[in-house]
């Protein structure tokens, strides 16, 4: 059953990820990251009439995957947590409509899948459930249609730009009794977060937005956890970019006088060599986090590579309209402790 | 804090790519008029032909998924003259027409260029109104 110490909410049974897998595009398949992803598709379209189904097959691709990597077949799950960035979260409910898996959607804008791990683990922790799945998808196209302009549209991107991933990612977890190997990776600890506003008015600087949100919810796990930064191996955000990862660790610095240098990483600068890649100062969308934390850091914990990563996923909450109606930004960062013997 | 430790615009490159591909766009549409007034055009045939050649290349390019790469690179070069004008107009209309020719196409065409037309016709009323009252003999 799961204990709360401070705002930090520990899993006693520690639910094991079975399996995972990641799925990109043309660019981020060209990135670091490219040769561990399950699947890379060259067009755009993944063969789909428009972008916003083209992002629901992206997710699917990623179920499916992540399906297979832990032996497990869609009417074995007994729960799915997921979401993306479209309106009413569509690429979700639309990848979920041939899987007959129970949904219960969420958005949490780029921090959705943290949050979804973290809703995984907790159902398990709850000892009614024994297998649940936790998957997450951003599709550039869509993203760019649905918060920006058109495609073809020519104009200048702004200098805080970040690109929106055209990725998936999707995790099986299972009760912590489940055999999986020694070095499975295990949700130990999760933390919600809170939502937080600094006043930033720029859409197109949604890392710096996102920054005072991160630095809240490590504070309080630090602070719950009696912990500092070096206790970890990785304290991995998702997605900052350069100047939200500047932002956050000078109010580190600044407010606790925390040194975050080593220790830190940011999902929207793992999936893309910048700045060789045009993406601006980093990768973002919801299908960054999930990607990265799928192709790299749960295979890193696996082969014992890395044994204590605590990933905070940050999303900016805005909306297509929000900001043209003078509002300022809100954040939100839900964090996750995964750890392997 | 947020604005330390964000990046300017680069305006010096921005003013000189804009200032070079803008100059060569408008170098084009004078290429244009020139040729027409050799091959027997009026003056105010040509005032016709220019700019229906520049915003029918800048819709192909447009549509051959050209356009973007080079705005986003020349920003007001490409923005600035007619060419931009059509692009947003061409854009919109290829974002939504998997919505269908209507409500898709249709009712997102002017999604991007409605704000010129919209301020372009109340000024032109304004202007008109004085032209009318007071500049008109």
């Amino acid at each position: 059953m799961a204990q709360r110490i401070g705002d930090v909410i520990a899993l006693p049974s520690r639910p094991v990820c079975l399996g995972q897998a990641a799925v990109g595009g043309k660019i981020e398949g060209e990135g670091p990251l490219g040769s561990a992803f399950a699947e890379v598709f060259a067009e755009a379209k993944l063969g789909e009439e428009n972008w916003e189904m083209a992002e629901s097959r992206l997710q699917q691709a990623a179920i499916a995957h992540a399906l297979r990597s832990a032996s497990c077949q869609p009417g074995g799950i007994d729960l799915h947590f997921g979401g993306d960035l479209l309106n009413q979260c569509t690429a979700t409910n639309f990848a979920l409509r041939q899987l007959h898996m129970p949904l219960a959607g969420l958005y949490a804008a780029c921090g959705t899948f943290a949050l979804s791990l973290a809703m995984a683990a907790l159902a398990l922790d709850s000892g009614g459930f024994t297998r649940v799945s936790a998957a997450a998808s951003s599709h550039f196209c869509a993203a760019e249609k649905q918060f920006r302009f058109p495609l073809e549209y020519g104009c200048e991107p702004t200098p805080t730009n970040q690109r929106t991933a055209t990725a998936a990612g999707a995790a099986i977890l299972g009760t912590g009794s489940e055999k999986s190997g020694q070095a499975a990776p295990r949700v130990t600890q999760i933390i919600f977060g809170r939502v937080v506003d600094m006043g930033v008015k720029d859409a197109n600087s949604m890392g710096a937005a996102m920054a005072p949100a991160a630095w809240d919810t490590l504070r309080r796990f630090l602070a719950g956890t009696r912990t500092a930064p070096n206790d970890y191996d990785m304290i991995l955000t998702g997605d900052l970019g350069k100047i939200g990862t500047a932002l956050f660790k000078a109010l580190a610095q600044k407010e606790a006088g925390l040194n975050l240098q080593g220790v830190h990483h940011d999902g929207g600068t793992l999936l893309y060599s910048t700045p060789k890649q045009d993406v601006g100062v980093g990768g973002s969308g919801i299908g960054c986090s999930a990607a990265v934390l799928c192709a790299n850091i749960l295979p890193r914990l696996r082969a014992g590579n890395l044994h204590r990563v605590l990933f905070l996923g940050t999303g900016a909450l805005l909306s297509a309209i929000s900001p043209l109606q003078g509002e300022t930004i809100p954040s939100i960062a839900h964090g996750v402790l995964i750890e392997s013997p | 804090m947020v604005r330390q430790a964000s990046p300017g615009s680069p305006h010096v490159k921005h003013f000189t790519l804009a200032f070079l591909v803008g100059g060569a766009i408008c170098a084009l549409g004078q290429g244009v008029a020139l040729a027409s007034k050799r091959f027997g055009a009026s003056e105010e045939q040509i005032k016709i032909i220019v700019p229906c050649s520049l915003v029918l290349l800048a819709s192909i390019f447009t549509a051959l998924g050209l356009f973007d790469k080079l705005g986003k690179h020349a920003g007001a070069g490409t923005g600035v003259p007619i060419t931009g004008f059509a692009n947003s107009i061409v854009s919109a209309a290829m974002e939504h027409h998997t919505e269908g020719l209507v409500l898709g196409t249709g009712a997102n065409v002017f999604r991007m260029a409605g704000p010129v037309l919209a301020y372009g016709t109340a000024v032109c009323t304004v202007y008109g109104l004085i032209y009318y009252f007071f500049l008109k003999r």
